[in-house]
């Protein structure tokens, strides 16, 4: 940070524009542009609750419900758990009380907070976007500045429309060269996390670039920024450009025309960065996970490491406790790995690109271990329709059921069962994640399909 | 918020890497409110088994560890989920500190606001730390937010660091809310600014 020269990088521009006050330790009081939240930011509607405390802009805020939307019912009154039904309920009436736009079960609208937000032109370049989740992240494909916070900052947001912020490292990782096809965005994220780690980009801000973003859709955009989080960043963007302002015409809450404004965010040439990693997007392959942190991938081509291959001491351990978890012996070919099932869903890789990418995979074959997908918002689950992927999942023996975070975090009331292996499009393969002992495989919509199909861990191609 | 100034306690060390808030706190409790059950919420699926036993292999299940009131961690400590439910849990086990090398970015700073004071120190001191009281278990640490010093069951001492204003908020016991608040002219007059254009 502190750069004498007027060279900007593309974060500090947005920074820059939301300072309110600053302190000599480069801590600063930002303005909010837009907040989410969702059914868990109860504890925070609590603590405001608690301190009399009013929301001081509910016009900035907005509610989708997601974690805890049922896969099979878009009815609040027939969620049978009723810790679950309490739940959406609270969401529901916070909401109300607050004179909040929400996204209820019901609404069309609804969706994953980070496929839908974006999707009704919500998030826009240049904007300072935060939320109570940690894929927060994925907003800033569309240049904007967008990071998770905890429940006592949510709190925070809604009674000051403001956070305190210490500046992060920022770090611009450009992939260069053209992704062979076959590959995608979640096998670009797959392939940084095994390089750099999920400490790589710790507490930092990752700028993404080179030839490679450029050419990405913008839905492939917001699954690469998704994924910065499980690298370690606070967040991930990308320098809006023709496709972005192409991508959000026409969305109901965007400007009808493009803000000229948006023609500004970019990286200056000499701005300088923290640190700065080149990929070679050339050498990415179908990627997937074989252990329980996302930096433990390797291509779907290749083998299950074993324990004593590990770099150091120290991941030998984690690598042989992972394996244990996993039930792998390590040096076994991942094609060989059989499935239990298959999720096609989250707020990764449940946009209507990923729907197509995965339909076009299982158009006329029969999948050999059980599938569940969920759109990533109910405009999603709809579109597909109109297009016909329904049917061609649904000939395939696959589940097509309601849009929901579902088996990404196994909160709405379904779970991969104990010592179950499922290939799962979503972003996070945690020991426990998708149900106590569930056994996860983060792979691209494509690769599920083809996976699902093979009832083994395959690629499409 | 109870004021931070110092504390001693037990130390537990946990040598895992990578420990993220899934694990600390699995999803499935987080539907339930803030309350005395959240101290079985900590780490539940590694210290109980399906049917509810406690795990006799788990560090934090063996005294003197169950007692503990610092944890000894290792590298990217709260890693993942933003959900600040998995310092409600930690806190509620009896933690008021946890020492590691690296923390995640949200859960360091959820911590900060909860009374849980995340020290940082480099993975050398860390591992010395775990080594020590694993060693002598029952040992205590002491951690002092004004002089930002940990003191090690030998009594060498580790300089640590704490971002400013967290640290006054931290140490007079208040929360940021109410600080925010009183420069609401100043966000007001932004807000004027921006549509001012
Ligand atoms: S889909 Fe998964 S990662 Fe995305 S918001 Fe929902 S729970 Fe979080």
């Amino acid at each position: 940070m502190g750069q004498t020269s007027s060279q900007k990088t593309l974060f500090q521009k947005i920074w820059d524009a939301h300072v309110v006050q600053a302190r000599d330790d480069g801590l600063a009081l930002l303005y909010v542009d837009r907040h989410y939240f969702h059914e868990g930011s109860f504890h925070a509607f609590n603590m405001l609750k608690a301190r009399g405390l009013a929301v001081r802009r509910p016009d900035l805020s907005f509610g989708f419900g997601d974690h805890y939307a049922p896969t099979v019912s878009r009815r609040t009154d027939q969620v049978a758990d009723p810790e679950i039904r309490g739940i959406i309920e609270t969401f529901e009436e916070n909401a109300r009380a607050n004179r909040i736009r929400a996204f209820e079960l019901a609404d069309p609208d609804q969706g994953i907070v980070h496929v839908a937000g974006p999707e009704q032109g919500l998030t826009l370049p240049g904007m300072t976007v935060v939320c109570g989740d940690s894929h927060t992240s994925t907003h800033g494909a569309l240049g904007a500045l967008a990071f998770g916070i905890g429940a006592s900052e949510v709190a925070h947001v809604l009674a000051t429309q403001t956070i305190w912020q210490s500046p992060p490292k920022q770090i611009r990782c450009a992939f260069e060269g053209a992704l062979p096809a076959g590959s995608t965005a979640k096998d670009m994220a797959l392939a940084l996390i095994a390089q750099i780690g999920t400490g790589g980009g710790l507490g930092g801000a990752i700028e993404f670039a080179g030839s490679a973003v450029r050419a990405l859709s913008v839905e492939a955009r917001l699954t690469l920024c998704n994924m910065a989080i499980e690298a370690g960043a606070r967040t991930g963007m990308v320098a809006p450009d023709r496709v972005t302002r192409a991508w959000l015409a026409g969305r109901p809450y965007a400007p009808a025309e493009a803000d000229p404004a948006w023609d500004r965010l970019f990286s200056d040439p000499d701005a300088s960065f923290d640190s700065e990693v080149t990929i070679d997007a050339t050498a990415i392959r179908p990627m997937a996970t074989w252990g329980t942190s996302p930096e433990e991938a390797v291509p779907l081509s290749g083998r299950v490491p074993r324990a004593e291959e590990a770099p150091d001491e120290a991941r030998q351990k984690a690598w042989a406790r992972s394996l244990d978890y996993m039930g792998l012996k390590g040096g076994e070919a991942m094609a060989d790995v059989a499935l239990d099932r298959v999720f096609l869903g989250s707020c990764t890789n449940a946009r209507i690109e990923d729907l197509r990418d995965a339909a076009a995979v299982l158009r006329g074959r029969r999948i050999a271990v059980p599938m569940l997908v969920s759109p990533g918002s109910s405009r999603v689950k709809r579109a597909a329709e109109a297009e016909g992927l329904d049917r061609i999942f649904k000939e395939a023996g696959a589940r097509w059921e309601e849009s929901s975070c579902a088996l990404c975090v196994s909160m709405h009331g379904e779970t991969v069962g104990e010592g179950e292996r499922c290939a799962s499009t979503s972003n996070r393969n945690f020991a426990g994640r998708q149900g106590r002992g569930a056994r996860t495989h983060l792979v691209s919509p494509a690769s599920a399909a083809a996976s699902a199909v093979a009832g083994r861990l395959v690629s499409a191609s | 918020m109870e004021p931070f100034t110092r504390y001693t306690a037990i130390a537990a060390p946990l040598d895992l890497a990578n420990v993220d808030t899934d694990q600390i706190m699995p999803a499935r409790f987080m539907r339930r409110p803030r309350d005395e059950r959240y101290a079985t919420y900590g780490f539940h699926d590694q210290r109980f088994t399906p049917d509810g036993a406690k795990r006799p292999d788990f560090i934090l299940n063996q005294p003197p560890f169950d007692a503990a009131g610092i944890l000894v961690a290792g590298r990217n400590f709260g890693v993942g989920s933003s959900r600040e439910a998995a310092v409600y849990a930690l806190a509620a086990m009896g933690f008021r500190c946890v020492v590691a090398s690296s923390f995640g970015d949200i859960f360091f700073s959820n911590a900060l606001k909860n009374g849980l004071l995340p020290v940082k120190l480099p993975e050398s001191a860390v591992s010395a730390l775990r080594q020590a009281i694993s060693a002598s278990p029952g040992v205590t640490i002491s951690v002092d937010l004004q002089t930002q010093i940990l003191t090690a069951p030998d009594g060498s001492t580790h300089e640590f660091f704490v971002p400013g204003f967290a640290r006054d908020c931290l140490l007079r016991g208040l929360d940021e809310i109410g600080l925010t608040l009183t420069l609401e002219p100043e966000i007001t007059a932004f807000e004027a600014r921006r549509n001012g254009g």
